[in-house]
């Protein structure tokens, strides 16, 4: 080794080792049988020089002989060997196996450590195949050392996660859990790794895990920093432990046993507490440790989300993080702040950060914090704060780190699109976006916003106009060609009226570009070009000179001359009938969900976006429109046949430049499944659950005592088909509900927010039914503390009987004291016959027959009534299933309708429903039909039901 | 032999040289990551209902200031092929970034969490929602067990005494998650090795032939 030590430079070294190897390799191959010494020391040259970062072919058979040797040094180097060097090789692994197996058997503890590492190291399928019987057997028994538990607690959970099929659950499993009691926190430790990812994969199995961690985590925080000896770190009782428990609390809902779920929170707040208290050392490890656990103890208040006491004392501490020294708290504290963003507890609290997020995204020297400002500011965006976000993003853009630019560039697409309230808005954020960072703007995006112009007439004039002024710029970025191509193609008409830009003008700006552009750009150039002469007959001959010079007709790339000469062609022989059919302007897309969105998703991985998108979702729907790969076909345009020509020429720009239209479009319907299959509905109207500047104006709080019912019907019809939300809002106090039912019974948490610093006095909320109400429902609510505090939250319970079916809603009525007046306001709380629905699954004979035996005329109640939003199949479908019955797929002989099935279940009886919606696009109108065994029901249903379309 | 001995002591946080600024990275290093490759190559499920899917710590790396690799760990199983492009990948980004800033750098689906110590950074791939801030706590007890067992280690310790200091982390950690956090624990599992084994340096110096 010192040989290779000291050497001079890189040939020497390669030449020496080469000589080493050569070396090494003949005394293995020489005729003299090395002795165990001899072959340790070689074997531990191979790792030497492997490690130097050489590659080694040979030696692995003399260090599988190393380990059968019962000497422990040699062992132990063959062992390294092999957990180093040795792939899933199939001839050396039975082998090594049965050295494994040997030591495994031998009861000494050193030797069985090693070779549980081995095992764990090389973690391959083989492996499990040999041992994943035995090793749960050395974890339990009752005489394995504590060192060997641990090891072989770890070693299974590495088998596990290579091959969770070989590691067979049993007995062993419910002895596990008690581990978690043992007197050594080693092996505690590590046996709460190994039952976290059980109890992900075994939820029922591992159940127990729940309370057992909690009194564990409960006896370490509330230790004294000495109790625990060699495993307190730096004045930090068992960090690695607590952590570990916290993970795996978070594998399960919120305890339901009212003792231990206190007792958690008791702990819960035992770590905020602690973090507010003077440092009891200045040691960087000492306060890395402590604020490990504060933050996996966030983490679980998160994931829990109930608590919303313990979410804005969390927010308060991260606030408190967010302008701290150390740079990897500022990081962790914005990173964590993303996911309390999506509570909807929390979601207000973290807006009120906004300018030091904003600030951190101008002044923070680390990149990675930076990204972690750009996550946070796209997740507390909002319809209020949209404008500014987006501004700061694209402000931001212009210097932004080309790492992270193209995330940068979706995001504010997403959230130009998601928030525009204006249209124009949008287009201008979009050609910005191009103008400032036009290299890291992905084809979904400009896509994106043809989409959009094409679907929203009001913003057509405007689009030509702005893309008409921004190719001005001698130089511009290509996209921005594509998009100015396309639009002016479409639209450019509306902004011909103007001699700045006439007809000929257009053309000349867009062709003086041409000769810049790639090929894809050329192509979707020259179909601007033919629409052109469908627009502006006056410059056809201009354009047929161009099409007709050599460098089109004779261009060396086939599509771009097949393109020249069809067009050419098509604008000599086509009468103008004839050309304004095939150059028609383009139909409105679809609308669905953003592909831009799908893109993002990809671009992340799993986490936080995914999560992000699913309450984002329930938020906005409005403008979801998407590309449509579908009668897109690239080779229609060199088909000689005029009807097929007409497809592709319409579409010819969105494929010919596009990536293979099977990609995006396999994108698009993965992304489509996603939200069909969320039961939370789609409402549009329902895009915003939080302030929104609408409800703020339209508050009824009142001086005097007045009895006027809120009057927000709209937020009481989007909860027919959802159950969580913000029910209410205004400048002083916003409802937020959160409900599940099941069957006839239900419950609903409403959760009363103080938006203000100042108290609430003698706040009273009282949930009223009518008398005839009270009859058919049963509510049961607790009183609450009269005290609001400014800033805080407080949280009531409704347990709800559906005794028989009722029409009306019962009313929430609230009364308190706020700075000296009285406030009195009612709202309508959403408690519908339709939660009280079991969804039927039925085939479509069973449905025929039982729509036929509900033929009697009171049975059925029919509504025909004009669309409110936009007549997209998916939402709708995701609504039938939000409003709770069954929907029947492939029923109804008509595919374009509706049919669902249910049963409505009360204390006294159970009603069959069934329901059939039928939309007219032409007319954009909906045809329902309901029919149950009973009118009032059929009624009820109908009624709420045709809100929502 | 060790001229940084001195050096090396308990610079937890010692000055860094700024090699390249950020910036200057070649825009397809992070970006290029993000993407399918890494999920696949580990088999992992994309999917986010399965949190902490992996183990604690995918790999550790342990390299010099001018990019030597000194030792590597590797929790999940990748081709010798891939490792070495990913590790060529992280001491580039590592290395290029200054001073003052986090500890945490994203890439692909994981997250680097490094520290340097003296002339040689401890790096750690961990999953997105890990606990970063324990990580380095553990890069840090995995130096306060190296120091323990060499005494005042060195860079040059880790290179000579390479199968001690892979000894030494198999104690601490183990498939990618901490096994012992007692310090007696890990270093008395050491010694007691020790009394079985003459050092491997001892040997390797005498003349190979």
């Amino acid at each position: 080794m010192h040989l290779v030590k000291r050497r001079k430079s890189k040939e020497a070294e390669i030449k020496r080792i080469n000589k080493e190897l050569a070396n090494i390799r003949s005394k293995f191959k020489g005729d003299k049988a090395l002795d165990g010494y001899s072959k340790k020391k070689y074997v531990c040259k191979l790792l030497f020089i492997f490690l130097l970062g050489h590659d080694i072919d040979f030696g692995h058979m003399e260090a599988v002989n190393l380990l059968s040797s019962n000497r422990y040094t040699e062992k132990q180097i063959g062992y390294l060997f092999i957990s180093v060097l040795v792939n899933s090789n199939s001839e050396l692994i039975r082998l090594i196996n049965n050295a494994i197996k040997n030591d495994l058997a031998s009861r000494n503890p050193t030797f069985m450590g090693l070779a549980l590492h081995c095992i764990a190291n090389v973690g391959s399928r083989e492996m499990a195949e040999a041992f994943a019987g035995e090793i749960p057997k050395i974890l339990v028994a009752g005489d394995t050392m504590d060192s060997v538990k641990q090891s072989a607690a770890l070693c299974l959970l590495r088998l596990y996660r290579t091959s969770p099929d070989l590691v067979p659950m049993g007995d062993w499993t419910s002895r596990v859990v008690h581990l978690l009691n043992d007197q050594h926190l080693g092996v505690v430790t590590a046996a709460t790794s190994l039952i976290t990812t059980l109890a992900q994969k075994n939820p029922e199995e591992f159940k127990t895990s729940v309370s057992l961690a909690v009194s564990r985590l409960s006896r370490i925080v509330t230790s004294a920093s000495t109790d625990l000896q060699d495993y307190t770190y730096y004045f930090v009782p068992a960090p690695w432990l607590s952590v570990k428990l916290l993970r795996l609390l978070q594998c399960y809902p919120p305890p339901e046993d009212p003792a231990v779920r206190g007792r958690l929170t008791e702990c819960l707040e035992t770590i905020l507490n602690k973090a507010q208290e003077p440092p009891k050392s200045k040691k960087v490890q000492h306060s890395n440790a402590k604020n490990a656990v504060l933050f996996e103890a966030i983490s679980l208040i998160i994931h829990h989300d109930s608590e919303p006491n313990l979410l804005v004392r969390a927010c308060n501490q991260l606030g408190q993080f967010l302008q701290h020294r150390e740079t990897n708290l500022r990081y962790l504290a914005l990173e964590s702040m993303c996911t309390l963003a999506s509570s909807e507890f929390s979601h207000e609290a973290v807006k009120t950060h906004i300018e030091t997020v904003i600030n951190a995204l101008k002044t923070e020297r680390d990149v990675s914090v930076r990204q972690r400002a750009v996550d946070l500011l796209y997740a507390m965006c909002d319809r209020s704060n949209a404008q500014q976000i987006v501004a700061e993003m694209l402000n931001y853009l212009e210097t932004a780190d080309y790492s992270i630019r193209e995330e940068i560039v979706l995001k504010v697409a997403i959230l130009a699109e998601k928030y525009a309230v204006d249209y124009t808005w949008y287009v201008d954020t979009i050609l910005n976006l191009i103008r400032i960072a036009g290299d890291y703007v992905s084809e979904e995006v400009w896509y994106r916003v043809i989409q959009i112009v094409i679907n929203r007439d009001d913003v057509q004039g405007y689009a030509a106009k702005t893309v008409f002024e921004a190719l001005q710029a001698p130089a511009c970025h290509e996209n921005l060609v594509k998009v100015g191509g396309y639009i002016l193609g479409e639209f450019g008409n509306l902004i011909a009226g103007d001699p700045r830009s006439s007809p000929l003008i257009q053309f000349n700006l867009l062709h003086s570009k041409f000769h810049l552009c790639s090929v894809p750009t050329r192509a979707l150039l020259l179909s601007t070009y033919i629409k052109f002469v469908n627009l502006f007959p006056e410059i056809k001959t201009t354009i047929q000179d161009v099409l007709r010079s050599d460098s089109q007709l004779k261009n060396a790339d086939v599509e771009l001359q097949q393109r020249a000469v069809e067009y050419l062609r098509l604008s000599t022989i086509a009468s103008t009938d004839i050309l304004a059919t095939v150059l028609e302007e383009m139909p409105p897309f679809p609308e669905r969900e953003s592909s831009i969105l799908a893109k993002l998703k990809k671009k992340k991985g799993p986490g936080t976006v995914t999560d992000l998108e699913e309450i984002k979702k329930e938020r906005s729907s409005d403008m979801n429109g998407s590309a449509e790969p579908a009668s897109v076909n690239a080779s229609a345009v060199s088909t000689p046949s005029p009807s097929a020509d007409l497809l592709g020429l319409g579409a010819a720009p969105l494929t010919n430049s596009a990536p293979p239209p099977a990609s995006s479009g396999s994108l698009l319907v993965d992304v489509f499944s996603d939200s069909a299959s969320a039961v939370a509905p789609l409402a549009p109207g329902s895009d915003d659950n939080f302030a929104s500047p609408d409800l703020a104006s339209s508050e009824v709080v009142s001086e005097e005592p007045a009895d006027t019912v809120h009057d927000a019907d709209e937020l009481f019809h989007k909860f027919v088909c959802k159950n969580n939300g913000v029910l209410f809002e205004n400048q002083l106090l916003q409802i937020g509900l959160k409900s599940e039912f099941r069957q006839n019974l239900g419950r609903m948490f409403i959760f009363y927010g103080n938006k203000t610093s100042t108290q609430f006095l003698n706040f009273t909320p009282t949930v009223i039914c009518s008398d005839d109400l009270q009859s058919s429902l049963n509510l049961q609510t607790k009183p609450v503390d009269p005290t609001v505090d400014g800033g805080a939250q407080v949280q009531q319970v409704v347990n709800i009987e559906c005794v028989s079916d009722f029409m009306e809603a019962p009313i929430l009525n609230i009364q308190f004291r706020y700075g000296g007046t009285f406030q009195n306001l009612s709202v309508k709380l959403p408690i519908t016959l339709n939660k009280f629905f079991q969804p039927t699954e039925m085939s479509s004979q069973d449905f025929f027959q039982r729509w036929k035996q509900l033929s009697n005329p009171k049975q059925e109640v029919q509504n025909i009534f004009k669309a409110k939003h936009p007549m997209d199949a998916e939402i709708t479908k995701a609504k039938i299933i939000g409003f709770g019955s069954a929907l029947l797929e492939e029923v109804d002989p008509n595919p374009a309708n509706f049919v669902g099935a249910g049963i409505i279940h009360t204390k006294t009886t159970q009603i069959g429903c069934l329901l059939r919606l039928e939309p007219n696009l032409q007319a954009q109108m909906y045809r329902l039909t309901l029919r149950t065994s009973k009118e009032a029901v059929s009624q009820r249903l109908c009624e709420l039901l045709s809100e929502q379309f | 032999s060790c001229g940084d001995k001195q050096e090396w002591k308990d610079k937890g946080h010692a000055a860094s040289l700024c090699l390249v600024p950020v910036s200057l990275c070649p825009p397809t290093s992070l970006s290029w990551c993000r993407g399918s490759a890494w999920t696949q190559l580990q088999g992992l499920k994309s999917s986010s209902l399965l949190l902490f899917s992996g183990p604690e710590i995918h790999f550790i790396l342990l390299f010099s200031r001018q990019g030597k690799l000194r030792l590597q760990k590797w929790y999940t199983t990748l081709p010798e092929k891939e490792k070495k492009k990913i590790t060529r990948e992280i001491v580039q980004i590592i290395l290029a970034r200054n001073q003052k800033t986090s500890s945490f750098v994203d890439w692909k689906d994981l997250k680097l969490v490094y520290k340097r110590y003296a002339s040689l950074y401890f790096c750690c791939a961990i999953e997105d929602q890990d606990n970063e801030l324990l990580t380095l706590e553990v890069v840090h007890r995995y130096v306060e067990l190296l120091d323990r067992y060499f005494g005042n280690v060195c860079e040059l310790d880790i290179i000579f005494n390479f199968e001690k200091a892979y000894f030494i982390l198999d104690e601490f950690i183990m498939g990618g998650e901490v096994q012992e956090t007692s310090k007696k624990s890990a270093v008395k599992a050491m010694e007691d090795s020790d009394m079985l084994q003459e050092t491997v340096e001892e040997y390797m110096n005498k003349p190979a032939f």
